[in-house]
């Protein structure tokens, strides 16, 4: 059975940008198995959202209950690998995010199904390229199984374009639903205005080298003037400077934008690993030796404090001559 | 209360990756714990005793699993001087086994020795997979709790603080349960088990080491030593065709001053 089945994320009636990227690997999957690409939503508002995902696929299938309103991989996890089945996929996939991370190892061990992370590239049917060591290589490896489990990443596939004509969208019964003990408590978001650190078309990370955490409303101003995503290193993440979830590297987030800046971040290959992809890439650090200097496109030796507010002088300046 | 800690040895990171045949050449390589695993093991500690008298719950047992070659013995033994009472090797080549035959052999072990939890690392340092804890809780049908920067034992149930897009989940779990661990969950006061009080700090600068006195007792504690073929597993199903490196980056240029820059980057990168 050649289809590809998508889990794709949302928020109220429209899919998350992260789900794109998972469509357009699916998109590939699917011409590479010779079947069609079935969107996958699960949870809360997943029928609202449905004519959203419609636009992308020929095929979308939701699945609502109200003991699905908060994401658990113990009652996800069955419901994906029953549709897996039911809709005749040898590919299941879901973007490489916290939530994918967590779900989908799971759906494979219910599925039997071999499974390759954090994927790149399709490279053959049923061979795919993937990040190991840190990103410092690339492995390409062929899965075996009768159904095979994926999780692209974003920054990875570029979002896919709308269908010329929308799909038809169904809706499938949750099942039993055991959560095997398991409860949601509660998320404490960070709120921001700003875009997600995965979306973001410029991304502004401070390191260990801003000292405090004071120090980073600097770094935001610069991100505001921007319409930029705030990231950090992990030294300054672990230091409390900064909420977790900024931390971009191969423990954080993996992130490719088309403008990154690393500011008082010395570059260790933990970070190197989110951040490599970036397009242009501009270090500001102190010393010049930094190991961020061999990845960064434009390298700036002084120390933040004074970088900073003139960078920020100098891009509205720019700004006010357009 | 029993804990079961799968680990696994990996290539020091630090060293620059080499190729040899269309593969990563380990001819020489210096071998450490998993970061993450090491993680696990000090977070079963900290589950399992009173870090402000440094005592250990009485009757509770860490035991460590391993798969991996006969060398592997070296970074086991690091994880029972940190303080794991005993370890299951179980010696197997790296090609012999993917992520599914993995867990196939936990899922054995864990029939037999029967833990109360089971906390690993999120994932190894060189495959970079991130998958066998939750196919671990799949395969038994257990609660599972990835990404743990938090963990607070109360009343046989875990409340794990995870780091997910967007913020800390906060999710509970009853006991048994499979945990994966992220960085920092070695900070001071990550672990809150009833029994350690909470005003405590633990440094917060990663796993313990080993005392001389861990190492010595190490030594003694015991160690069995299985065989791949003992728990049936099957060929993996997952095979490396290549590895690639990829090209380095383009030199980068130093720029004078901060005009030049925000210059460049309209004009010569076309960014602003």
């Amino acid at each position: 059975m050649p289809n590809v089945l998508a889990f794709c994320e949302f928020t109220g009636a429209a899919l998350r940008t992260s789900a794109l990227s998972n469509l357009a690997f699916a998109r590939q999957a699917a011409t590479a198995h010779g079947g069609e690409v079935i969107a996958l939503l699960v949870g809360h508002g997943a029928a609202a959202a449905g004519a959203a995902a419609a636009k992308f696929a020929p095929k979308v299938v939701t699945v609502e209950d109200p003991k699905l309103e908060h994401y658990l991989a113990e009652t996800y996890a069955p419901i994906v690998a029953r549709l897996a089945k039911d809709q005749g996929a040898s590919v299941v996939c879901a973007t490489a995010t916290a939530l994918g991370k967590d779900l989908l190892p799971r759906v494979a061990a219910l599925l039997d199904a071999g499974m390759a992370s954090d994927v790149a590239k399709l490279a053959a049917k049923n061979q795919f390229v993937r990040p190991i060591l840190a990103g410092n290589a690339y492995s390409t490896v062929e899965i075996n199984t009768p159904i095979i489990c994926v999780t692209p990443r974003q920054s990875e596939f570029e979002p896919a374009a709308e269908l010329g004509s929308a799909g038809s969208v169904t809706t499938a019964p949750a099942g039993e639903i055991n959560a095997l003990g398991a409860v949601f408590e509660k998320l404490d978001a960070q709120k921001s205005d700003r875009p997600d650190l995965g979306d973001a078309k410029v991304v502004v990370s401070g390191g260990r080298g801003m000292k405090n955490g004071e120090n980073f409303k600097v770094l935001e101003q610069l991100a505001d003037l921007l319409g930029a995503a705030m990231g950090a290193s992990r030294a300054a993440t672990d230091a409390g400077m900064v909420p977790a979830d900024w931390q971009v590297g191969q423990t954080g987030k993996i992130v490719a934008p088309a403008l990154y800046f690393a500011v008082a971040i010395s570059g260790a290959i933990q970070h190197l690993a989110g951040m490599k992809g970036s397009k242009t890439i501009v270090a500001i650090n102190k010393k010049g030796d930094e190991p961020i200097f061999q990845v960064a496109d434009y390298g700036i030796v002084q120390e933040w404090e004074k970088a900073i507010p003139e960078l920020i002088a100098e891009i509205k300046k720019l700004k006010a001559t357009r | 209360m029993k804990i079961l800690v799968p680990v696994k040895r990996v290539p020091d990171p630090t060293q620059k990756p080499k190729l040899k045949d269309g593969h990563i050449d380990l001819t020489g390589a210096s071998w450490i714990v998993n970061t993450f695993d090491e993680y696990a093991v000090e977070t079963a500690l900290r589950l399992l005793e009173n870090g402000d008298s440094n005592t250990r719950t009485a009757g509770s047992e860490i035991v460590v699993v391993s798969l991996g070659p006969d060398d592997a013995a070296k970074e086991i033994r690091t994880t029972l001087a940190m303080g794991a009472d005993r370890a299951i090797h179980v010696v197997c080549k790296d090609d012999e086994i993917d992520s599914l035959a993995v867990v196939k052999v936990l899922t054995a072990i864990i029939a037999t020795e029967k833990p109360d939890l089971v906390v690993m690392g999120k994932q190894a340092v060189d495959g970079d997979a991130n998958q066998v804890g939750q196919m671990l809780a799949g395969k038994l049908g257990w609660p599972q709790a990835t990404f743990a920067a938090s963990i607070e034992l109360k009343d046989n149930a875990l409340s794990v603080g995870r780091e997910v897009d967007g913020g800390v989940e906060h999710k509970k779990v009853p006991m048994p349960a499979v945990v994966t661990v992220d960085l920092r969950i070695v900070s001071s006061h990550a672990v809150q088990n009833g029994v350690t009080p909470a005003t405590f700090a633990y440094s917060g600068e990663g796993a313990r080491l080993p005392s001389l006195k861990g190492i010595m007792a190490a030594k003694k504690k015991p160690m069995a030593v299985t065989k791949l073929a003992d728990y049936g597993t099957s060929p993996p199903a997952i095979k490396e065709v290549s590895v690639t490196l990829p090209p380095p980056r383009a030199a980068g240029q130093i720029v004078a001053d901060i005009p030049t820059l925000v210059k460049k980057l309209a004009e010569e990168a076309k960014v602003l």
